[in-house]
């Protein structure tokens, strides 16, 4: 790990428009991968209930709770929809060699 | 030999909800059926079609079985009018509410919005309140002293779910609460799950509500005639009888305090034109177990799933079968309740079982 950037999985592996959970120690986060084949990563709990987002649905840059259909903007983290109230924590996300990290610094 | 009624506690500020989360049950892990992502993308995309020509044909409905109520109005054909009319107002509402509130009926936002609040008022549910009561219901579905969206408690209360065909019981409890919040008060259970941020709006529409009302309650008097309230209002209460008939099929009778959503809703088989009033809510183990997918997706999920679940009521008669003998039963003893069989190749639920037994 350097300067806390952590390989979650290869870029391949998520699909246009959707999300993955990736479990690092005991923090889990979800990978994103949009339509423009961007990529992010926040938080993987919804910040509502204890649910985990990877199972969820994205709909452009939104990421839609599946237990209650909470959403949030992944690329800011902003609660856009209630029940959602309180935004997610974002993470940078970088790829190199077609592998995607994400840079998880403490807390 | 009598068996002892031990009723439960199922307010949401009592023992049982102190004993819910400490049996894990609060907000805990649900049983998923496996369905493959690529899938269940398909089926929780989102469209407009659908629900704009649903909506426009209910509202339709509602403005040509209106006309003709006010045009036969003193005479008895008003009477099948004002059925279809009131039924269309107070059960048909039910759906759009529910589909509009988790935001899955159209693909636009301010459309679910829009028919949500329009839905709210003719179903008489307050907006804020019931979105954030139907959060707490997928939480913590049927978990006593956690689901404030319990309508069958045990043991049942048969009058009153027969005062439900005209809305007799929770319309004055909806009322009485539509006024604490004129006075900006919120009942003690309510604010166990509505977020103080959200009091304001609480108190804002129950005010417009009460203005709604009182005008037009103001235009009956004005022209010495009950007509206005006939349309407006009342029938939230006469047209309740089919938001009954199908609501209780959901989970009446069946398990408490289980994680396993095939074990307390049904789904039960309906014709199209049912299907259409009720906007597919009769695949009620679907929706609760997937509630991002849309209404018009759940005769596609029930497909991919129903190897999975408990075979599925082949219609009203099959579940009431079921359902009347079960309310009976549990009258009489409130540990009774309907044991769903899964099919052989389906995922076992023993975790599940385990706490509606121990119960």
């Amino acid at each position: 790990m350097s300067q806390g950037w952590i390989k979650a999985c290869d870029a391949g592996e998520i699909e246009m428009e959707d999300v993955l959970r990736f479990d690092y120690e005991d923090r889990t986060f979800a990978l994103y991968r949009t339509k423009d084949n961007k990529f992010y990563a926040t938080d993987g709990l919804c910040t509502h209930g204890n649910v985990h987002l990877a199972t969820g649905f994205v709909m452009d840059n939104i990421i839609e709770c599946p237990k209650h259909n909470g959403q949030f903007d992944f690329t800011s983290g902003k609660a856009k929809r209630i029940p959602a109230c309180i935004d997610l924590r974002t993470y940078p996300v970088k790829i190199e060699n077609d592998g995607v990290f994400i840079q998880i610094s403490e807390g | 030999m009598p068996v002892a009624i031990n009723k439960r506690d199922y307010s949401l500020i009592g023992e049982e909800t102190k004993r819910a989360e400490e049996r894990g049950l609060a907000a805990a892990q649900w049983y998923a059926s496996p369905i493959p992502r690529k899938r269940m993308k398909e089926l929780m995309q989102r469209k407009d079609g659908p629900a704009i020509f649903h909506t426009l044909l209910w509202f339709s409905l509602l403005i040509i079985t209106g006309y003709i109520a006010y045009r036969t109005w003193g005479t008895w054909w008003c009477v099948p009018a004002f059925i279809a009319y009131g039924t269309l107002y107070g059960s048909v509402s039910d759906s759009r509410w529910h589909e509009c509130g988790h935001g899955t009926a159209f693909k636009t936002p301010w459309m679910n919005d829009v028919v949500y609040n329009i839905a709210s008022f003719m179903v008489l549910r307050q907006p804020t309140t019931w979105r954030w009561s139907h959060t707490r219901h997928h939480s913590d579905t049927i978990i006593v002293g956690r689901d404030p969206e319990i309508g069958a408690p045990r043991p049942p209360d048969l009058l009153g779910m027969e005062m439900g065909i005209f809305s007799l019981k929770s319309g004055p409890r909806e009322l009485r609460k539509l006024f604490l919040h004129v006075f900006g008060k919120l009942d003690p259970e309510e604010a166990t799950f509505i977020p103080e941020a959200e009091h304001g709006k609480v108190f804002l529409t129950a005010r417009i509500w009460v203005l709604i009302y009182a005008a037009v309650i103001a235009l009956a008097i004005a022209r010495h005639t009950i007509l206005p309230l006939l349309f407006i209002g009342l029938p939230s209460f006469y047209g309740a009888w089919l938001l009954i008939v199908f609501g209780v099929t959901q989970h009446a009778g069946l398990a408490e305090d289980v994680l396993d959503h095939r074990l307390n809703c049904r789904t039960v088989y309906m014709n199209p034109v049912l299907r259409y009033l009720y906007w597919n809510m009769n695949y009620h183990v679907e929706h609760h177990m997937f509630p991002m997918v849309p209404y018009h997706a759940l005769p596609a999920l029930h497909a991919e799933m129903k190897d999975d679940t408990p075979t599925p009521y082949s219609g009203l008669w099959d579940a009431y079968s079921e359902i009347l003998p079960a309310l009976w039963k549990q009258s009489k003893d409130p540990t009774y309740f309907v044991r769903r069989q899964l099919p052989p190749h389906a995922t076992p639920y023993p975790a599940s079982m385990a706490a509606a037994e121990s119960a």
